[in-house]
């Protein structure tokens, strides 16, 4: 999508379509020729796994609506049914199951990336913010598709979940009435949620176009955080990077693998195999672990109100991210403070993980607390800090100069640039 | 002369706005039924109350009914669960009410066993007044189901009600 063209159709039936609608053009310019900045590390294939996950819950839902049927008194038996009757039926609800799991430990891998080599400042705000966009619908569609078993925990996750709106002054039970479609969670939500659940990875596929299209225009960021200056700072995509990402996604995938074959309901919570009971809470709720953190923030807060915000500004704070860094280096390769800081703040997320999946009395809910706080600190006031007070390490001239560079001036293509 | 037709509204100008204004009351008009298909639908607000005999609660038992889809709690209160609660003092309350206005007779208290925190089922004779623990995140409720401690902002809701007899009780 950067600069014209090289693509030349080899055959005349090729010409005569290229005239008509350039989209070999397009792939050509974007996924082959694409220029990209060479010292991309195995971080940077994590685009393309999620691309990959995207696809692959797309697939196996598709064929889990084939044996599943969206209505209370049968939905938890047509779950039954797809892992006990349905011709390899346990493989692909495996899959789609502990695939949800997969795609966000490769969205928070691919985050995490962006936050350490600051590919969230200026020129990518834009690509930063649309991901953060993706990020919502990738909670959202996770959300809803844990409620198509009915089991316990798909149950009561619903009814705490959409009781956060009530939370909302004057019209918050008017909105979770209109959300159930009744007046607690029953069969309309169950149907709504399959509805919605179906067509949101669809529109995740659409912006995941604009996602990739925002990235064309300024191209990838790199681990030195410098801008491209010279052809010699890049490599063509293909075939330096289809392999990379190739490679790469192949090691995922025995990740992945291993937990649908070996242990795949070690993600899940053993709850959900009992039907859901519309009278009866189990002694103790937790989402899916990849809300966990945000959970904790909820629950941190001694406030109805306050907490169901505090875990909305807990997410939405990364679409500022961009106007909250003040510091112009983009690498924490070169940012010592910002570095110490950053793994600080992993441990952080980490942390109120933990404390999201536990029962929330003692200790735990001052922990909680705690780092509550330091995650806001954090965002507001640390980092905006931290640009003004620190000293960068010096840059290297160029990206060529920053990998080649390690090779000592030997190195002919660093020294005749 | 020709600012002066520039300012002054025209015919056009009125047009303009009619019909602008006309679509967007077409917009709406498509667009509300749209979302309002997602509220209650005619079937769910028909199912509307439930009748429940009370006579074989024995004192100091709680029975959970189900009703609009719901869980109500029908306590059959003890004198000491009536006294402990009628002797709180309003000042103590995060949603003060007294006992009394919560009951149609002392010995029933019956309430909507819904946590108004987020929705959990709270469950009866536990935590510190004996009354409800909510297992979701931690709220406590006394013998007339009002909010004591955790992060729950009201006391359980009543539902509409009434005793068609002494043993008798019809819900909605
Ligand atoms: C962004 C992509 C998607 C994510 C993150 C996702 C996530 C999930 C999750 C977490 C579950 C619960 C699994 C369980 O514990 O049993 C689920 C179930 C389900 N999903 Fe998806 N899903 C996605 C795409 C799709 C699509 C595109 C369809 C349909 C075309 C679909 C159809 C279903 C069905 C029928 C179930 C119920 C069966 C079951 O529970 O295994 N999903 N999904
Ligand atoms: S739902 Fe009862 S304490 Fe949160």
């Amino acid at each position: 999508m950067s600069g014209s063209s090289t693509y030349i159709p080899k055959s005349g039936l090729a010409r005569w379509f290229e005239s008509r609608l350039p989209i070999i053009g397009l792939i050509h310019s974007s996924f082959i020729v694409f220029p990209t900045p060479r010292n991309l590390n195995y971080w940077w294939t994590f685009g393309g796994i999620l691309t990959f996950m995207l696809v692959a819950q797309i697939a196996t839902g598709v064929v889990l609506v084939m044996h599943y049927t969206p209505e209370v008194t049968l939905a938890f038996a047509s779950v039954e049914h797809i892992m006990r009757n349905v011709n390899y039926g346990w493989l692909i609800r495996y899959a789609h199951a502990n695939g949800a799991s997969m795609f966000f430990i490769a969205v928070y891998i691919h985050m995490l990336r962006g936050l350490y080599y600051g590919s969230y400042k200026a020129p990518r705000e834009v690509l930063w913010i649309i991901g953060v966009i993706i990020y919502l619908l990738m909670m959202a569609t996770g959300f809803m598709g844990y409620v198509l078993p009915w089991g316990q925990m798909s149950f009561w996750g619903a009814t705490v979940i959409t009781s956060l709106f009530s939370a909302i002054p004057f019209v918050g039970d008017t909105i979770t009435t209109w959300l159930w479609g009744g007046f607690a969670v029953d069969n309309p939500t169950l149907n709504r949620f399959f509805s919605l659940h179906y067509l949101l990875p669809f529109m995740i596929a659409g912006v995941v176009v604009l996602h990739i299209w925002a990235l064309h225009v300024p191209g990838s960021n790199n681990p030195a955080g410098l801008d491209v200056k010279t052809p010699k700072d890049t490599l063509p995509f293909h075939p330096y990077f289809t392999i990379k990402d190739g490679f790469g996604l192949a090691c995922f995938l025995i990740f992945f693998s291993w937990f649908v074959f070996y242990v795949p309901n070690y993600l899940g919570h053993a709850d959900n195999y009992i039907e859901a009971n519309p009278m009866q809470t189990p002694a103790h709720i937790v989402p899916e672990w990849y809300y966990l953190p945000f959970y904790a923030i909820l629950r941190s807060i001694p406030s109805k109100l306050g907490g169901v915000i505090a875990m909305f500004g807990a997410i939405l704070v990364f679409a500022f991210l961009p106007w909250l860094d003040t510091s112009r280096v983009r690498s924490a390769a070169y940012r010592p403070v910002y570095r110490f800081f950053f793994w600080v703040f992993v441990a952080c997320v980490l942390l109120l993980g933990y404390i999201g999946s536990r029962p929330p009395e003692g200790g735990a809910v001052l922990a909680g607390r705690l780092l509550t706080a330091y995650y806001f600190i954090y965002f507001l006031v640390i980092l905006p800090l931290i640009g003004l007070f620190e000293t960068p390490r010096e840059l290297p001239a160029s990206i060529a100069d920053a990998v080649l560079g390690k090779q000592g001036a030997v190195s002919t293509e660093a020294v005749t640039h | 002369m020709a600012t002066a037709t520039i300012d002054a509204p025209t015919r056009r100008d009125f047009l303009f706005i009619a019909t602008g204004a006309m679509g967007v009351v077409a917009a709406g008009s498509i667009l509300w039924p749209l979302i309002d298909q997602m509220n209650p639908d005619a079937s769910t607000l028909a199912a509307a109350s439930t009748e429940v005999d009370i006579g074989n609660i024995a004192e100091g038992q709680i029975v959970t009914v189900k009703w609009r889809g719901k869980p109500v709690f029908i306590r059959h209160r003890t004198k000491k669960e009536i006294t402990d609660s009628e002797a709180v003092p309003l000042s103590e309350l995060r949603d003060p009410q007294t006992d009394q206005s919560r009951v149609q007779k002392p010995e029933w208290l019956v309430v909507i066993g819904i946590c108004t925190h987020l929705g959990c089922v709270p469950i009866g004779h536990e935590g510190q007044y004996d009354g409800w623990f909510c297992p979701c995140h931690g709220s406590v409720y006394d013998t007339s189901g009002r909010i004591r401690q955790g992060p729950a902002p009201l006391n359980l809701a009543i539902p509409p009600y009434k005793f068609v007899s002494d043993t008798k009780l019809s819900i909605g």
